[in-house]
């Protein structure tokens, strides 16, 4: 064959060579095809444990009440029973390790969440009891009269 | 070419026998069986949402931020709540302001104050990633850098992104978006670090009302697969044939 034939033609697999080594060294060992489907599980298999690594924040009512057994039963017993600790005290995925203490969200717009007063009608949040905050005691946060962990001014 | 009778039945008889016996050999399945043998996973998770019960406190959402590290402030966020008033004359309001971060404190809907004498129905759905059986986002991504796990949820490698945002607009349910820190794209994928360990996703956990649960369809025995095979649920954007596994109750037609 020709000399301006077989140079380029050198060339062309020199590039392919090139690549495919390139290709061996950068594309991790475990990327490929995994598990029934080649449309959907095409991927770096290491990844699958490194979400599993992701750290958790939010421990849950268990771990909180392996410490703070009066708060927790407290709050038990209340209206307010459903909703988590983590809600108002914050995540406590350092606590008490590095974060040793937790700030409490006190602000009404924690508590107007639930009970700022809409009136949706056949919506449970028509339902729930709920003030106009522009017209309730608005210089105040709401836990000065009302105990979150029992909210039932009556009970006090 | 000549063929004796003896010659032309020996080899009827050898030819049939021969096209008969791997017939008999192979095992023919039902397509159920088929379905078993293909899809003997022991988990799909599946998510079942209660339009009833949900308040719109946006419990969810705050937990879900500080969960999964995704920044507080920005307009981003992997699950969020909108909030739908119907009125008398027909007409459909909804507003997620910052995707229900932090509740929906005032009868305010895009600065519009509604009368509450014209409301004839008003509810607030929460909304995620609906980990569907057929993801585009899957199938657009160039690298190979998302997919579905064995157990029916769809993970984003951040690593492997290069951030090129097909799947942010291949998905029929706008649930990705970009991520200004890790520059990759990104979408709830039901806590898959809490669940993987056994615990509740962080919206789940938060949720006071029972509206959030996660459950896993292939245990007859879990209660979020009791109520969907036996209640009547509904997903979003079904013509899409996406196959989504987030179901509701009470799914409105003005939801879409």
């Amino acid at each position: 064959m020709k000399n301006h034939v077989l140079r380029p033609l050198w060339l062309a697999i020199g590039l392919v060579v090139v690549i495919l080594t390139a290709r061996h060294f950068m594309v991790p060992k475990d990327f490929g095809v995994h598990g029934d489907s080649f449309t959907y599980g095409f991927y770096r298999l290491s990844n699958l444990q490194e979400w599993k690594d992701f750290p958790v924040k939010y421990q849950g009512r268990e771990r909180c009440a392996k410490c703070h057994e009066e708060n927790s039963e407290s709050i038990s017993d209340s209206r307010h029973k459903n909703i988590q600790c983590e809600n108002c005290h914050g995540p406590a995925a350092d606590h008490p390790k590095i974060v040793k203490k937790l700030v409490v969200d006190t602000s009404r717009d924690l508590c107007l969440r639930c009970h700022a007063l809409l009136e949706y009608p056949n919506s449970d949040r028509g339902m729930m009891k709920g003030v106009v905050s522009e017209k309730h005691k608005k210089k105040f946060d709401c836990s000065k009269c009302h105990n979150p962990h029992n909210p039932n001014l009556e009970d006090r | 070419m000549t063929c004796s009778r003896r010659q032309f039945l020996k080899n009827t008889v050898t030819t049939t026998l021969a096209a008969v016996l791997p017939a008999t050999a192979v095992v023919f399945l039902t397509p159920q069986e088929l379905r078993a043998a293909i899809e003997n996973k022991k988990t799909r998770w599946v998510f079942l949402v209660d339009t009833n019960k949900c308040v719109g406190c946006g419990m969810c959402v705050k937990a879900c931020k500080l969960e999964n590290e995704i920044p507080y402030d920005a307009p981003v966020t992997r699950t969020w709540i909108e909030r739908y008033v119907v009125t008398r004359d027909g007409e459909v309001h909804i507003d997620s302001p910052l995707g229900g971060r932090d509740g929906f404190i005032n009868d305010k809907i895009q600065d519009e104050v509604i009368n509450p004498e014209d409301i004839t129905k008003a509810f607030f759905v929460p909304k995620l990633c609906n980990q569907c059986e057929n993801p585009p986002c899957v199938q657009v991504c160039p690298v190979g850098a998302t997919y579905q796990t064995d157990d029916g949820v769809v993970l984003i490698d951040r690593n492997w992104c290069i951030g090129c945002g097909y799947c942010i607009m291949a998905c029929p349910y706008g649930v990705r978006f970009f991520h200004p820190v890790t520059k990759t794209a990104d979408k709830c994928n039901f806590c898959y670090h809490r669940i993987s360990k056994g615990l509740e996703p962080a919206c789940v956990q938060a949720c006071a009302f029972d509206a959030r649960k996660l459950g896993n369809l292939k245990d007859p025995d879990d209660p979020v697969t009791q109520v969907i095979t036996s209640e009547r649920v509904a997903v979003l954007k079904d013509e899409y044939g996406t196959k989504p596994h987030v179901f509701y109750l009470g799914l409105d037609e003005n939801v879409r």
